[in-house]
């Protein structure tokens, strides 16, 4: 990887303050729904409630993972990492701090080694100050075996899924100890599986984190840019639709006829116009397998800055999980019913 | 070794992550997400700045104390709350004394040692920074106890460290990003065992430039 000497093809100023800039212009934004601390470095919704708390935090270079997940119906307060980089203690602790409200506060914590030592530190905070804190682990990308020579199953779609369904429960008003079982039971039905067809580049690096020639894909990738499991020859969009599903229904094994929730994933620097065909490709083979997808997903929500590629999150639905995801949900990324 | 030594020590280790931080960028790039380099360096100039801060009073442990802390609160990623946690379970094992021989030095490291495998959980052969850290140690400790003066018994210590973050070339990582990676981290330097070398090598210069 070549150190840069010419400036990079990004829309931005300074490499460093590029975390810092982007979140105000977020905010500047969506003012009526997120607000922007830059010394505790959170973002936090701008009209509160009293209801158990949800907060989340991880690298950015994400997004609108998690700032533009903030707003009613989902996350009361984010709390930004440098790309790629988990945040560290402190931010968690302001986050949770601000929007408790005596009930607790539900903390969806993405298993990378990073975030959960740093998100563990700030409960261990949080609990010292008097505040209850329940963390909810999301894994569930299938692409890694959990197992004693891994760091486990990374956090991926599953958690956009988490956040605006426990969103909803804690806005109907669960009490703490519900809102983190509804989140998990997200996370035990939902399996992720993703290709990427570029790399991507992170301001501090300069450069694409790893080559991929023209004709090649990686498959089994996570959100931050790494390699992915195996490189192999690119395939098409109705073969890369059947390597997802096959990856995922053998992992997921969902019952015959079972109702579920196709999630399909821009990694950021793939067009809307691929996304719905890959969408289609897996709706079709979803059907023809005799499952029934009643809710769906599309779109660029958990990304990996620029990096071309997509991933498919499947979620078994039950009655529950579907009225929550119908639930009204009003911020930045995620708008409906409100 | 004294206050003033573990000052160095920290100024040292801040300027070689800054001066290898593409290195280290590009280690990371290859089996995880290019962060470690910009980490590091982010970390250790907040460190330099609060040790700056300091008027000179505090004992060696408690400016262990307050990098560890200053660590956790500006690197993020694994690597914030792993180093954190080394230099503050250094500091503590140190408590108020304020001279420092080679045997306080193996005590302190060996608690800064313990403090990151209690975290992390990595064994040898995992290839993280215990594979630089571990053998670093341990040829700290053989050469004080062969007689060795501490200038001697330092160098020992950094060529261990170094010939240990070389050695994690061949393995296949089971911990942090890289074990998502299985097979294909085979071959590649781990980083974090590469920034510990680092870390016992600007602790060899530091005692040196004392003396």
């Amino acid at each position: 990887m070549a150190t840069v000497a010419t400036p990079m093809k990004k829309l931005i100023n300074d490499p460093a303050s590029v975390v810092k800039e982007s979140l105000a212009g977020l905010a500047a934004a969506h003012g009526d729904l997120v607000s922007y601390d830059p010394e505790a470095q959170i973002l936090v919704r701008a009209t509160t409630a009293d209801k158990v708390g949800l907060i989340s935090g991880g690298g950015s270079g994400h997004e609108p993972m998690h700032g533009g997940f903030v707003g009613p119906g989902m996350l009361d307060a984010a709390c930004p990492g440098e790309v790629f980089t988990s945040p560290v203690p402190e931010q968690m602790l302001a986050a949770t701090k601000a929007v408790d409200s005596g009930k607790g506060v539900v903390h969806i914590v993405k298993n990378y080694t990073g975030d959960v030592m740093n998100f563990k530190l700030a409960a261990e905070d949080a609990e010292d100050e008097g505040i209850q804190v329940e963390s909810v682990l999301i894994d569930d990308d299938v692409a890694v075996q959990d197992s004693l020579y891994t760091a486990g199953r990374r956090g991926v779609g599953a958690t956009v899924l988490a956040e605006k369904i426990a969103g909803a429960a804690a806005e109907r008003g669960d009490d703490l100890a519900a809102v983190a079982g509804i989140a998990r039971r997200v996370n035990e039905r939902a399996r992720s599986y993703g290709v990427a067809v570029s790399s991507c580049i992170p301001p501090a690096a300069g450069a694409p984190i790893f080559d991929l020639p023209d004709g090649e894909m990686e498959v089994g990738i996570g959100i931050h840019g790494e390699p992915g499991r195996e490189r192999r020859p690119l395939g098409s969009a109705s073969e890369i639709a059947e390597l997802m599903l096959e990856a995922v229904l053998s992992d997921l094994e969902p019952a015959e006829g079972a109702s579920v929730l196709p999630f399909v994933n821009g990694m950021g620097g793939t067009p809307q116009l691929e996304l719905y065909l890959l969408y289609g490709e897996i709706e079709r083979r979803l059907r023809e397998r005799g499952l029934r997808p009643e809710r769906r997903l599309v779109g660029s929500y958990i990304t990996s800055l620029e990096m071309a590629g997509a991933s498919l999150t499947l979620l078994q639905l039950d009655d529950e999980l579907t009225a929550l995801w119908d639930a009204p949900v009003h911020t930045p990324a995620l708008h409906w019913g409100a | 070794m004294r206050t003033t030594t573990i000052h160095a020590w920290m100024t040292t280790i801040a300027e070689s992550v800054k001066d290898r931080r593409d290195y280290l960028t590009q280690l990371d790039a290859a089996i995880g997400d290019g962060d470690h380099g910009v980490n590091m360096d982010r970390g250790f100039d907040a460190v330099g700045k609060a040790l700056a801060a300091q008027d000179g009073s505090l004992p060696p442990g408690k400016l262990l104390t307050i990098a560890g802390k200053t660590l956790v609160s500006t690197v993020g990623g694994a690597s914030g709350p792993l180093w954190g946690t080394a230099f503050r379970r250094a500091g503590r094992a140190l408590g108020d004394r304020e001279e420092l021989d080679g045997q306080d030095l193996v005590v302190a490291l060996r608690a800064a040692l313990d403090g990151v495998v209690e975290l992390g959980a990595a064994q040898p052969g995992d290839k993280t920074m215990v594979d630089a850290l571990g053998p670093a140690i341990d040829a700290l400790e053989s050469a004080l106890a062969a007689g060795e003066p501490l200038q001697a018994a330092l160098a020992a210590a950094t060529a261990a460290a170094e010939s240990g973050a070389r050695a994690t070339v061949p393995l296949q990582a089971r911990k942090g990003r890289a074990s998502y990676l299985g097979e294909r981290s085979i071959g590649h330097q781990d980083p974090g065992a590469t920034s510990a070398a680092l870390v016992m090598a600007a602790l060899q210069r530091a005692v040196e430039q004392e003396s």
